[in-house]
């Protein structure tokens, strides 16, 4: 019983898994259909929908007292936060954070990524200082925080080390805050890098030192121009993740606050969601941004 | 490539500053869990296994990975089949639209917890709550399948855009059925990638607070919450310590997996 | 592509023009009126208390719920649990707007609300009126806790009440040499302790500065801490907004308090006694505490159960159970506070009534309870007060 390559011309006969899997193969949009559905609907229903009804009760109020949701339409929420100042000065703090986690991750990944994929021959050095670098990834992102807090706070691990020099560490603050973040998120820009630098071909960087330049300058002016991509995919999850962590601040930040301490003290503790929700369009919005702006890098083909 | 022995050791420098940024608080929390005073006291003053031991016997630990076991199983399961079916629609075929809804899955993970938690939370309130379910394991693990199906998107798609059409072309020419094609020769090309996100996934939904935070119920408590809700309190700090430490050894295997698995296809956070 | 990106950045600037073209035409705030006082909604309290339903799930303050894990001898929740067979799942709430955003989820059966909490919970409908005659300890309970304005509504009370104090200040005697005796320690722009100093993280706190000022300018008229009329309040947000340069971190969770104190990050600051017990018994720093001459803020608990309590029974059990002679010793003794239960005074250590003053009606009344500002003035001035809703903003423009 075998089928033939052709669709046969009649159709007695043929077992019905071959039937079926022709009649699929003649139409390809219902295999794409059946293919789409169940993830489309999970993110448009699920997902984007719930995004829709946040954004929609942006446009609400509570009831000052009973804190119940008033469901009467106003830009009352985004006015405030456009008028008081407080919240602008906190979210180019926020935005000065991330750019700041993001050039020390950056200048961190850069060497090691380049070691592991470039100085490092052996395969299995290779996979060894890989997991080296990925395994924080699986410490709790709390106990993370907690190290860092053990680290800065006033007796801490780096007051100990600066003793003998008649120093003291900064303590818990703005400081404490950007080494934690760069910390929790350093792993996210290795490993792009690292990826990005594995793709450069052996041969490019041949021809570099045929044409004479010297390994500084095929550095600079063959393989970092190629790492641009991974780079910037690198770039997005710290970038994306400062702006939404309002845990670690409070851990180790001190008084600090960030973006995204607003939008929760709001929703968690103040019970405003439609503020929260407000607030919460600032990151979409900058997140959103920067995703469109970097798609024609090709970033995200190589997160 | 060849470097001068300087711009090897300026690189080898600078490496090693990074492994060191990366490993020293780990080894501050290790060496911490040993320490015998209660209130963090540094340096040590003297070691012990006690909190070890409590952290083995304690019965909100035990009960908190569970749930996050749980949590992470059904999360990844949803995500494995969700991401996968998308990842095949997405390299195999053009359709209106492709390219935004690519764009689209990225966000449940490129945008801050908080807001994808504030809107599930929202809307699970006004949609649940009428039908009668009420927050609990099940919306837990709605909320982390929905940024888990990036995780395996990209890997599957990372590793069907490497392997091409003309393998599973050849297969139907030589008679074989779609499920007998997927069987014997797509599933095993994509496997590995298939595992590799399964495991970034499980680890992403092991380690999650902030969805997690918002969509979980009353009764239910994962490991990362279990930790927040524990790690200032001073008799239960120390044990936490401890758990963070077990959660680090024990991982090794599952991420030494993943890396040799995706063999580089994964780039990083998915 | 070049498409696509030409119409988001249309789309972009054209909800950019919406939003500021919206601020400049719209009025101040169009939501509903601010501390609308008409009837709470009509719920009804219970008839009896069945059988338990094995479960209960409570939000309470740090310390209410003991179940042994800070200390092996302190522990009431494993006995009740074993005397009713309601597993007991408590939340620790850090502040009353946590608490209240916690009820709101209809997710737990009851709370222990401070007076700024209550009647937002019973005007929301998040609180059922509780039935006293079946809590058999509620006939003993201080008289002068009862029927009072954040725990009733004509006449029907909505609570059970579990205890009351003050926000105490608290010293590291150490590094305080000198015991202060004023709010002044924490509040003068020239304290000696820069940068060791703590506040509370919470709106309310601007309550504590409008009490200071109470005293010590009297010219801005201030009769009660919480009702301030924008005038009083600029004045108690500006103080804050100077004091803030010298704090150390403000505190919103219990833990982070003892962890500052222990760790020498602060050494002076306002605190609930529990705190100063908690960082005494883990023996690595002492600290001292008092109620200043100026007065201070407190607060004032009732144990309120939700509309929509899946484990009403067990509540009812709890509410008993926490205010019984025994339990509520208990409670008060390692909390720190006095106990709404008469007859728990009798249980209690030698003098440790009369040290919280647990009896004494007339110093009850002198403490400033937790209450929600609204527009409408609490001392009765008309609708000239500053709702909490510019209380939260404010305060975040504090933090900075």
């Amino acid at each position: 019983m075998t089928a033939s390559a052709a669709p046969p011309a009649t159709t007695a006969g043929t077992p019905t898994p071959h039937r079926v899997s022709a009649f699929l193969y003649r139409h390809d949009r219902l295999r794409l259909f059946g293919l789409l559905t169940p993830p489309v609907l999970w993110l448009l229903v699920l997902y984007i929908g719930s995004l829709g009804v946040m954004l929609v009760s942006s446009l609400w109020s509570t009831n000052d007292f009973t804190g119940a949701l008033v469901k009467k339409a106003s830009l009352a929420n985004y006015h405030t936060l456009f008028s008081q100042s407080v919240y602008r000065t906190v979210a180019l703090r926020t935005v000065g954070i991330a750019i700041a986690v993001t050039v020390i991750d950056l200048s961190l990944a850069l060497p090691l990524a380049f070691f592991i994929s470039k100085v490092v021959r052996r395969q299995r050095w290779k996979y060894a200082l890989l997991i080296m670098v990925t395994m924080p990834l699986w410490a709790s992102y709390l106990v993370k925080g907690y190290a860092w807090r053990i680290m800065f706070d006033r007796g801490g691990v780096i007051d100990w080390m600066l003793r003998p020099f008649g120093a003291s560490g900064p303590g818990l603050g703005l400081t404490a805050t950007i080494v934690a973040l760069a910390y929790l998120w350093l792993p996210y820009m290795v490993l792009p890098v690292y990826a990005g630098l594995e793709r450069v071909p052996e041969s490019l960087l041949e021809a570099s030192a045929d044409l004479g330049a010297s390994s500084a300058r095929t550095l600079r002016s063959v393989v970092l121009p190629l790492l641009i991509p991974s780079v910037v995919a690198g770039s997005i999850f710290t970038f994306s993740l400062t702006l939404g962590d309002y845990i670690m601040v409070k851990i180790v930040g001190g008084t600090t606050q960030m973006f995204a301490n607003i939008v929760y003290d709001n929703v968690g503790v103040a019970g405003n969601l439609p503020f929260a929700a407000a607030a919460a369009v600032f990151p979409i919005v900058v997140v959103l941004g920067y995703l469109v702006a970097v798609r024609r890098t090709g970033a995200l083909e190589n997160i | 490539m060849t470097l001068t022995r300087r711009t090897r050791l300026l690189i080898g420098l600078g490496a090693s500053v990074a492994l060191a940024f990366i490993y020293v608080p780990l080894i501050v929390v290790l060496v911490n869990s040993f320490n015998v005073s209660k209130v963090f006291s540094w340096p040590p003053r003297g070691w012990t296994l006690t909190w070890w031991n409590k952290a083995l016997v304690n019965e909100g630990v035990r009960t908190a990975v569970m749930t996050s076991v749980k949590a992470g199983l059904g999360a990844t399961a949803i995500a494995m089949v969700l991401g996968s079916m998308f990842s095949v629609a997405v390299v195999r075929y053009r359709w209106f639209g492709r390219d935004s809804l690519s764009l689209l899955v990225l966000l449940p993970i490129a945008l801050p917890g908080i807001v994808t938690g504030i809107a599930l939370n929202s809307s699970f309130r006004t949609v649940l709550g009428p039908l009668g379910i009420s927050f609990g394991l099940f919306t837990v693990v709605l909320g982390h399948a929905t940024f888990c199906i990036v995780v395996v998107f990209n890997n599957v798609a990372a590793r069907l855009r490497r392997t091409g059409q003309s393998l599973q072309e050849a297969s139907m020419d030589l008679g074989a059925t779609t499920w007998q094609t997927f069987r014997f020769v797509t599933f095993p090309a994509v496997r590995s990638a298939l595992i590799a996100g399964a495991l970034l996934s499980f680890a992403l939904s092991f380690d999650e607070i902030v969805v997690t935070s918002f969509t979980a119920g009353p009764g239910i408590q994962t490991l990362p919450q279990w930790i927040f809700n524990n790690l200032f309190r001073p008799n239960q700090a120390p044990i936490v310590n401890a758990v963070a430490g077990a959660l680090v050894v024990l991982f090794i295997i599952p991420v030494y997996l993943a890396q040799r698995l995706s063999d580089g296809s994964s780039g990083g956070r998915i | 592509m070049r498409h696509t990106k030409l119409v988001s950045l249309t789309a972009i600037a054209a909800s950019a023009l919406l939003v500021v073209s919206a601020c400049s035409s719209s009025k101040s705030a169009g939501p509903a009126a601010s501390g609308s006082r008409a009837a709470p909604p009509k719920l009804a309290a219970a008839t009896a208390v069945g059988k338990g339903e094995g479960a209960l799930n409570i939000i309470v303050w740090a310390g209410y719920a003991e179940d042994g894990t800070n200390d092996k001898t302190v522990d009431w929740v494993h006995p009740f649990e074993q005397q009713t067979s309601c597993k007991v799942n408590a939340k620790v709430g850090n502040t009353s707007d946590e608490m209240v955003t916690l009820m709101k989820t209809g997710q737990y059966d009851g709370v222990s609300a401070s007076g700024d909490a209550t009647l937002r919970l019973i005007y929301g409908g998040d609180v059922a009126p509780v039935n006293t005659s079946l809590v058999a300890n509620y006939a003993t309970v201080s008289p002068f806790l009862k029927d009072q304005p954040w725990n009733s509504v004509n006449g029907q009370m909505y609570g059970i009440p579990h205890g009351w104090g003050a926000n105490v200040l608290m010293w590291n005697p150490k590094v305080v040499t000198t015991p202060p005796t004023s709010w002044s320690a924490v509040f003068d722009a020239n304290s000696p302790y820069k940068g060791k100093i703590t506040a509370y993280d919470s709106p309310i706190y601007i309550a504590d500065a409008a009490l200071y000022l109470e005293k010590t300018k009297p010219e801005l008229k201030i009769t009660n801490p919480y009702a301030l009329d924008t005038k009083q309040f600029d004045a108690a947000t500006a103080l804050l907004k100077t004091m803030r340069a010298n704090w150390s971190r403000p505190w919103a969770a219990y833990t982070d308090e003892v962890q500052d104190f222990e760790s020498g990050a602060t050494t002076i600051g306002t605190a609930w006694q529990i705190n100063a017990n908690l960082i005494n018994g883990d023996k690595k720093v002492t600290v001292d505490s008092t109620v200043p001459a100026e007065g201070a803020t407190g607060w004032s608990d009732t144990w309120m159960i939700s509309s929509k309590a899946a484990h009403p029974n067990c509540m009812y059990e709890w509410m008993n159970w926490i205010t019984s002679p025994e339990t509520n010793a208990a409670v008060a003794q390692w909390f720190g506070e006095a106990p709404a239960q008469t007859k728990a005074c009798t249980i209690a250590a030698a003098g440790f009534c009369d040290q919280f003053h647990a009896l004494d009606a007339a110093y009850a009344a002198k403490i400033s309870y937790w209450t929600t500002p609204t527009t409408q003035c609490l001392d009765g001035r008309g609708n000239i007060c500053v709702d909490y809703s510019k209380w939260t903003q404010a305060w975040t423009a504090i933090k900075g």
